[in-house]
């Protein structure tokens, strides 16, 4: 199928010089969610802006369903929806006017039957005819997706969705970035929240200094990267390492109650029977054991510090 | 073209007129009518009368231009600067509008906005002095060729401008003075010949002129060339305007 976006050799030079984006390629897959992960100032709210058409791109061309956002503009930005990070709302609209004005913007009849069901959807509806000034910082969140959502966009981009809400909130909005999901919509996040990409999406992009270092599908990634542990409790504590055990990648604790093992999900074996039966012949007896996996947030901050 | 978009921009722009009627509408009329009562009443009954036309009725094209010009810069200047200083622009500039749409929108309803206030001060002078406008159809045209010319200056103002007192900068030290010599009170015929000549180089001239032609038919300058130079101010900021969306200065980095 034709990737909803695609990016071929993107770049962005700021004025004073900074690279911001360096040669980016990147296709998104329609209907997906792909979740944008970079340490700050990586470039995520760079490469999000100039897809959107707030920032113009140094050189690169970048094509959304088929339109180029420069030379077809009206019809790629149409597609989208953009939540933006900062919390940047009018203060005296009120949240049916504001709402309703996004709607217009983007080329759209009147629809007030669309904007009561994203208002609900969105727990805004009871404060619609609130001012923007008077709500909290969560609710203004709501409001900037609900005014990326008047449009119908079929492509979503949530710049740091969850940055500073509350986790009642936080889930909401997983929800309904899932319910969107399913209802065609494409979702390209950003964020600091491991957990979030993690929770969320079906692919993940790392972004380091300008450049796309990783694109993997979330199960794969951690597969592929993951590393496996076995922990063993012993019986007996044990003062030393056995010399026959010394092939194995082992770590006995302090006290020598705890023997650990670390081996690779993707290692052609995972040598775990061997390790058993060579404990087992040399008289170490276990009462309880554990595997654990490292999760995204050890392979992301494992990833970033490694190609530093 | 995007006429939702553009729909949508004009309802919001002349919405933020109606909640801030007081500064938008309410204090130019007071402070219009302040003129008449000192200078058409109170002083202006000791002037007499040129070309059979009191001194207060005299004044009136002056001061609807003094407001045209200052409203007109300042409502335009302010709906473009500040969604740029909340941030809100990234929304506009996200949007499938072309640089045509927002520019027809924002100052589409600047210069409404100017032209209403223009027409208040009208009516409004109409209670103290005796008016009469010879012309009314080129005075609707000089109304809104002013209005939308100072609509894209202003627009222009709200775009270079980086903090809110840049924003006040232009209106109070230049249009006002321009304004204020450019025979608002007076006519230019009656200065002496080198400062007549200078007072040729102030654009301002060109607008009342023609203006107060369209009420008395009296001009300091000929009509023709009054419409000349205010269309040519007109497209004078139009090619500013034009490079600033071609260049995204202060808009795009």
């Amino acid at each position: 199928m034709q990737p909803i976006i695609t990016i071929t050799n993107l770049s962005k030079t700021y004025a004073s010089g900074f690279q911001a984006l360096k040669h980016v390629n990147l296709e998104i897959r329609r209907g997906e969610i792909f979740a944008l992960l970079g340490p700050n100032g990586a470039g995520k709210t760079t490469l999000i802006s100039t897809i959107c058409g707030i920032i113009n791109p140094s050189e690169g061309r970048v094509l959304v369903d088929g339109h180029d956002i420069a030379t077809d503009y009206r019809a790629a930005r149409a597609m989208i929806g953009l939540v933006p990070q900062e919390l940047t709302t009018d203060a005296f609209e009120t949240v049916w006017a504001t709402v309703s004005f996004s709607r217009g913007l983007f080329g759209k009849r009147k629809n007030p039957a669309h904007i009561e069901k994203v208002l609900r959807a969105l727990s805004l509806w009871d404060k619609k005819d609130n001012k923007l000034i008077t709500l909290s910082g969560g609710m203004k969140r709501r409001v900037l997706i609900a005014k990326a959502l008047s449009h119908e966009p079929t492509v979503l981009f949530l710049d740091e969705p969850t940055a500073g809400v509350d986790v009642e909130l936080r889930r909401d909005m997983w929800q309904l970035v899932r319910s969107l999901q399913d209802s065609g919509v494409t979702i390209i996040l950003t964020t600091h929240y491991i957990e979030e990409a993690e929770e969320m999406a079906d692919r993940i992009g790392v972004i380091r200094r300008g450049e796309i270092i990783l694109v993997e599908d979330k199960a794969e990634l951690v597969r592929k990267l993951g590393k496996k542990q076995l922990t063993l409790q012993l019986d007996a504590p044990l003062e030393r390492l056995p010399t026959e055990l010394a092939g194995y990648q082992l770590d006995l604790s302090g006290d020598g109650t705890e023997l650990t093992y670390t081996y690779d999900t993707q290692g052609e074996r995972a040598g775990i029977i061997a390790l058993l039966q060579d404990l087992n012949r040399s008289g170490i007896r276990f009462k309880d054991l554990q595997t654990t996996q490292s999760s995204l947030e050890d392979i992301f901050v494992s990833l970033v510090r490694e190609k530093k | 073209m995007n006429i939702h978009a553009i729909n949508a921009i004009y309802r919001f722009e002349m919405a933020r007129t109606g909640r801030t009627l007081m500064q938008s509408i309410v204090s130019p009329v007071i402070s219009t009518s302040l003129y008449f009562i000192v200078f058409g009443a109170a002083i202006g009954s000791r002037i007499p009368q040129s070309h059979g036309i009191s001194y207060g009725a005299f004044i009136v094209p002056g001061l609807i231009m003094l407001s045209l010009l200052t409203q007109s810069i300042a409502n335009a200047s302010f709906g473009i600067y500040f969604p740029r200083f909340t941030g809100t622009i990234y929304e506009l500039l996200s949007a499938p509008v072309s640089y045509l749409e927002i520019v027809i929108s924002y100052v589409g309803a600047a210069a409404t906005k100017s032209i209403i206030l223009g027409l208040i001060i009208l009516a409004t002078a109409g209670l103290f002095v005796p008016l009469q406008v010879v012309h009314p159809l080129w005075m609707m045209l000089f109304l809104v060729l002013t209005a939308v010319t100072f609509s894209l200056f202003g627009f222009i103002i709200g775009i270079w401008a980086d903090n809110f007192e840049k924003l006040q900068v232009i209106p109070l030290l230049i249009i006002t003075p321009l304004t204020f010599l450019g025979g608002s009170f007076y006519s230019i015929d009656i200065l002496p010949p080198f400062w007549r000549t200078v007072a040729l180089f102030n654009p301002v001239v060109y607008l009342i002129s023609g203006f107060r032609w369209s009420f008395y038919g009296l001009a300091d300058v000929h009509v023709g060339v009054s419409l000349g130079m205010t269309v040519v101010f007109l497209a004078l900021f139009m090619a500013i305007v034009a490079w600033i969306f071609k260049t995204g200065y202060r808009l795009k980095a």
